[in-house]
């Protein structure tokens, strides 16, 4: 059991700060505290000329997507980090039950994004001049947490998907373009068709940002706790989907010799 | 015309190579049909159909700056990691003569993002692309590409002390997407930013490709962005003259 909660806890952070590449200032900071904050402002100004939406539903949007960067590429990395410093083998050859060597990597991304997407949406916020009333702070503070678990757990099939595809930057890339299209962030989803709208309902962060932009306009977290079960639900299936797949191409990489084709 | 071949045989050899890298071909690709996919429902929902081809425009000039931005300023930094800087600076071609068209060549590749943008916007959407001035549309769609190219050779020599400059690169999209303009007019923007907007090459390309798709005057933005191309090329070079002789009077090209 301590050995586990080791694993889980050291193990996590150690992967972490080796295999995350934007831990240094020179990348952290215009890749996951600017960047975000251009994007918020870029889709803002569109609906603005679109004449669609408020500044609000832009920010919402696209400062809880956002954590989609750090929880899909970092948990890609982990993976991907590993295969790039010959570790991977060593690290699935050792003994070490899969369950904490694999979630325990992921708590700090999960943390990270939630900080990434908290820290656009109050930045965002002061910038576009929106107001969140005080007593919304806590909830959508929540609500970014879940949102953030949520991703992670896409992130965790993203990183299984790296175990057979050597280019996971392009295929998080898209992951993020699908998400941006698709989970309500800039379209309202009864703008779009509606297999796309139904499509939505099994992604991460739609009902996360359709639960923040209720709190935002004065609901309590007890008002949309339907929302937030779905997204937690959401994220769990994605978790779990990726555990196996996660246990699933490490046997098969080890029958066919592929786990260090880079 | 030894310069020439150098700039020619140098554009075709890293548009060969970019063209085959699966990163670059594919967030390159991507990325235009998400915006322009974005921009679309979000201008039909606003009730804006008549932007539709603005939107597909300039989702493929973002495109295209994203190549630059991305892949231009990280350019250095790939030759540092290949081990091919100090050969190339110390081979007797200018050092500029080897970037300018490394830098051209990977902005080229912004070509896909066009192409795909346009074809993509024509057969899901049925956006149609008019073309009033064909010639003008050409050349067009040539110096933007070269203009924006050499914006990012410009950048890069900002950057080029930083080991990070492609990731300082990479957060530059946004912002110059969204001051030039390229998926809603710069007039929404707030008007002390223009002045930044009209010294930004993508602002007149995109209005070049604008006037010569859908009727205009197009040749005015067309030699307005290869003025700016001139002056970002007489910056970057400056800037590379500098660099080169601090990096070899304290033996820091390869910043290691």
């Amino acid at each position: 059991m301590i050995v586990a909660a080791r694993i889980f806890v050291v193990g996590g952070l150690t992967s972490f700060r080796a295999l995350f590449y934007w831990l240094t200032p020179w990348i952290y900071v215009p890749t996951m505290l600017v960047a975000p904050i251009f994007q918020i402002l870029l889709f803002a100004y569109i609906g603005r000329s679109a004449g669609l939406e408020s500044d609000e539903f832009y920010l919402i949007g696209n400062a809880l997507q956002y954590a989609a960067v750090p929880c899909l590429f970092a948990m890609a990395q982990m993976v991907g980090g590993e295969r790039y410093q010959n570790t991977l083998s060593a690290i699935l050859v050792s003994p070490a039950p899969r369950i904490p060597l694999f979630f325990g990597r992921s708590l700090p991304v999960l943390l990270n994004g939630a900080f990434v997407a908290a820290f656009s949406l109050l930045v965002g916020a002061l910038v576009l001049g929106v107001h969140l009333p005080a007593s919304s702070l806590a909830p959508l503070g929540v609500v970014v947490l879940i949102a953030a678990f949520s991703c992670t757990g896409l992130g965790l099939i993203n990183a299984a998907a790296s175990l057979r595809i050597r280019e996971n930057a392009v295929l998080s890339n898209v992951i993020f373009g699908f998400l941006l299209i698709f989970t309500g962030a800039n379209v309202p989803l009864d703008a779009l068709p509606s297999w796309m709208s139904t499509a939505a309902q099994g992604m991460p962060f739609t009902h996360a940002i359709k639960a923040a932009r209720q709190l935002a306009a004065g609901a309590n977290l007890g008002d949309v706790h339907r929302l937030l079960g779905a997204e937690l639900l959401v994220g769990a299936i994605y978790g779990v989907a990726g555990y196996a797949l996660l246990r699933w191409f490490e046997v098969q990489s080890r029958r066919y010799a592929t786990l260090e084709r880079s | 015309m030894r310069v020439l071949r150098v700039l020619g045989i140098g554009w075709l050899l890293h548009f060969k190579i970019i063209s085959r890298s699966p990163f670059a071909m594919g967030v390159g690709v991507t990325w235009p049909i998400v915006n322009a996919t974005i921009a679309y429902f979000m201008y039909r929902a606003g009730g804006h159909p008549q932007t539709l081809l603005y939107a597909s425009l300039g989702s493929a000039v973002a495109g295209i700056w994203s190549m630059a931005a991305i892949d231009v300023t990280g350019a250095i930094q790939r030759q540092r990691w290949w081990g091919t800087l100090e050969l190339l600076v110390g081979a007797p071609v200018p050092f500029a003569l080897i970037l300018l068209p490394m830098a051209i060549a990977i902005a080229s590749a912004g070509i896909y993002a066009l192409a795909t943008t346009l074809v993509w916007g024509r057969l899901v959407y049925g956006i149609p692309l008019p073309l009033e001035h064909p010639l003008a549309f050409v050349v067009a769609v040539a110096v933007t590409i070269a203009s924006l190219g050499v914006l990012g050779f410009a950048l890069s020599m900002v950057l080029m002390r930083f080991r990070t400059a492609g990731w300082i690169g990479n957060s530059l999209e946004y912002p110059v997407w969204i001051v030039s303009g390229l998926l809603f007019p710069i007039a929404v923007l707030p008007a002390w930013s223009h002045p930044i907007s009209w010294a930004l090459a993508p602002t007149w390309g995109m209005r070049a490709l604008l006037h010569s798709a859908l009727g205009g005057h197009p040749w005015r933005e067309v030699g307005l962005c290869a003025g700016l191309a001139v002056v970002y090329a007489a910056l970057g070079v400056a800037l590379l003259e500098r660099f080169l002789d601090a990096a070899r009077e304290r033996a820091t090209l390869s910043l290691t």
